[in-house]
Formats: C-alpha cells, structure tokens, sequence
C-alpha cells in the first residue's frame, strides 16, 4: 500500500491539475461566448452572398468560356484536401474528428485512383496527416499569431488557394471544418470550395429572382469579382465556425477533466484517511501490547 | 411612398439593417440611387462613399465602402461590402 506521504503528494497534484483544467475552461467558456458572436455575425453576410450566388447560378449557363473557378479546370483529378484544425491541443476530441473526416475522404479518393494533397489551415492536424499520408502536405498556415479571425486572414489564404488552382496544381478543392452548433455538438463538415459548386435555388424564391434583374457591368464581370469573393468567405466562416468549436469543444473537455480530477481527489483522500487510521491503530496496538508485556 | 429597406453587410457583421428614404452607391460604372420600388438591379461596388438618405434632401450618415456588391430585389437593398467605416 502508498504511503501516506505518496499519497498525500499525489493528492496535491492532482488538486494542482484541477485548478488549471478549471482555469481552462473558464477561458474558453469566456472565448466561446466571443468567437460565438463572430460566428453569429458572420452568418449574414453569408447568407445573402449565398443567395445572390444562387441568383446568378439560375442566369449563367457553364461553358467552356465561363471562368474556371465556376467551370472547373475539366479535369478531376488532383484533389486538395483543406483542413482546418485548430493552433492549440487539449481541445477534446475537436482536432481528431476533423482529421478523421478528412483521412476518409482522402482514402476513399485515393481507392478511385485520384491524387490527394493536403493544404493544412492551424498545427493540429499535421502530426497525423504526415504520418498517415507522408509527403502529401504541400502547404500550411500559420495562425498561431491570430487571435481573433480577421476576413483579411481568410483572404490571405484564399488568394494563395486560387493562385495554386489557377498554377494548375489542383482540380478541385475540398475544405474540412467543425460546424459550431452548441458547446455540446461540433460536427465535422466537408464542403467544395472550388470549383465552386452552383446550385440554383428550388422552389418559388427562384422565380421572384429571375425576374429581369439587370447587372452592372454585366453577369460575367460580377461572376469574376463574385467567385474569389465567395472562397474567402467559404474560408472565413469555416475559420469562425472553427474557432467557436474549438473553445466550446475545449470547454466540454475542461469540464469532464475537472470533474474527473475531482473524483480522484475524493478517491485519494478516501484512501489517505484509511491508511492513517491503519498506521494509528497499529500504533496504538503496539503501544497496548507493550505495556500489558510488562 | 413606402420607405427603402436597406442592409449593409460586411464579412464580420451586419453593420446596418434600416429603413430609409434612398441610398446612393458608388457603383463600378458610376454612382446610382436606389429609391423604394427600384427595379431588381446588382452592381459590383467601387471604393468610395456609400449615402444614406433619411428624406429628400437631408444625409443621415455617409460610409465609406471598400468594394462589394449591391443587389436590389423586391425586398430591398443589400450592399455586400468588403469593408465598411463610417466616414
């Protein structure tokens, strides 16, 4: 059996462990709220490019001589894997699920006979994807510098995506993320960034919308500014989605490490009271033995 | 006259959601106002000043717009900017 001295240094630690399990998760419980406003206040703006986009995806019909960001390079390929993970561990399983999602899309690319690159947006997921996939990595973004997501460090990416796809190094782009919907729930999401997937709207919105609307200068000159535009913002919300899954994520894993430090705390101190009770008895025995020998 | 729904977005939030008597853009191919009842139009958006008009002659806040687009559907006004400060 530990010692009582073991244990009672055992107990400190694990005490010590609980205040900073505790300290993180007030942390991200006060980061959650913000990157949860950001979230928020970034949805609009997606929302409406998404219906102007689906406005004009009823008007333009894909050719050969629309842009390639629209039609695609005609091939299919090259696939770039972007996956977005976070700078920072110790944020439960948040990492490890995008990762997951990403390697099952790659394997199951890789089985039809496709070319996988990975294009790695935060540190986290490296380690797995170098082992997992070695040599693949053609890029990755450092944002360990960024506190909160700026649309600029959306844009910075998005700029250096187009340009590699319009380098030819990629057919089609993928983009893995964590869907914020509660400090409970992060799902895992796969969306086509490029080319960029048009899908006009169903049902009666899009007969109000294709009435005779008129553009200025014209669909293929909006169509042009609108496509790179719709990237970084793809970028951008998956960056804020991320970055509120992230802390909400790491606020659940604070929680459960706290209670569980807790239950230890409570199962040590159990066993530290016992075990002095064990040394006093003997104690006492001996000292009772000793003078009933006399 | 009924009054101009107007909604000026930026990736970061929704800066104003309002309505107003007419907004003047600085659209790529020259500035344009948009009045209640305008026909279903979209423009990208030039750099420049972005005018809010509470009634006919009176400019309730000017901003300053860094590119976008604007789109006017039944339901209103929506300039998508890119960056948006009061000016």
């Amino acid at each position: 059996m530990a010692s009582l001295k073991a244990l009672k240094v055992r107990i400190t630690s694990v005490k010590s462990t609980q205040k900073i399990t505790k300290a993180m998760k007030m942390v991200a419980a006060a980061k959650l709220r913000r990157a949860q406003m950001a979230a928020e206040a970034g949805r609009p703006y997606a929302e409406r490019l998404d219906s102007v986009m689906a406005s004009l995806a009823s008007k333009v019909t894909v050719g050969p001589q629309s842009p390639k960001l629209l039609a695609g390079t005609g091939n299919d390929q090259v696939h770039l894997l972007v996956v977005a993970t976070s700078e920072r561990g110790l944020a439960g399983a948040f990492n490890t699920n995008i990762v997951r999602l990403a390697r099952r899309t790659a394997d199951t690319l890789i089985a039809e006979g496709k070319t996988v690159k990975f294009y790695l947006i935060g540190k986290k997921g490296r380690a797995v994807i170098q082992r997992l996939f070695p040599g693949k990595i053609v890029h990755q973004v450092d944002q360990s510098h960024i506190k909160n997501v700026a649309f600029a460090d959306a844009h910075i990416v998005s700029e250096d995506l187009i340009e590699r796809y319009a380098g030819g190094e990629f057919d089609v782009a993928h983009l893995f993320f964590s869907k914020f919907q509660s400090a409970l729930v992060q799902e895992p999401t796969e969306i086509q960034i490029i080319p960029t997937p048009l899908t006009p709207r169903s049902g009666d919105q899009t007969a109000g919308a294709s009435a005779a609307v008129e553009y200025e200068p014209d669909e293929e000159a909006i169509l042009n500014e609108l496509l790179p535009r719709n990237v970084s913002v793809q970028l951008f919300r998956a960056m804020l989605e991320n970055a509120a899954s992230e802390q909400g994520s790491r606020m659940t894993a604070m929680d459960n490490a706290t209670r569980n430090a807790g239950e230890m705390i409570n199962k040590l101190t159990v066993q530290y009271n016992r075990t002095r009770q064990a040394a006093i008895t003997t104690e006492l025995i001996e000292i009772i033995a000793g003078a009933e020998a006399l | 006259m009924a009054d101009l729904h107007f909604e000026l977005v930026t990736p970061e939030r929704l800066l104003r959601s309002e309505d107003v008597y007419m907004v003047v853009v600085p659209g790529t191919e020259g500035d344009f106002g948009v009045l209640a009842g305008h026909a279903p139009y979209m423009s990208a958006v030039r750099p420049g000043e972005l005018a809010i008009y509470s009634g006919p002659n009176t400019v309730t806040a000017r901003i300053h717009v860094e590119g976008g687009f604007a789109e006017v559907n039944e339901k209103g006004l929506t300039v998508l900017a890119e960056q948006a400060t009061d000016a």
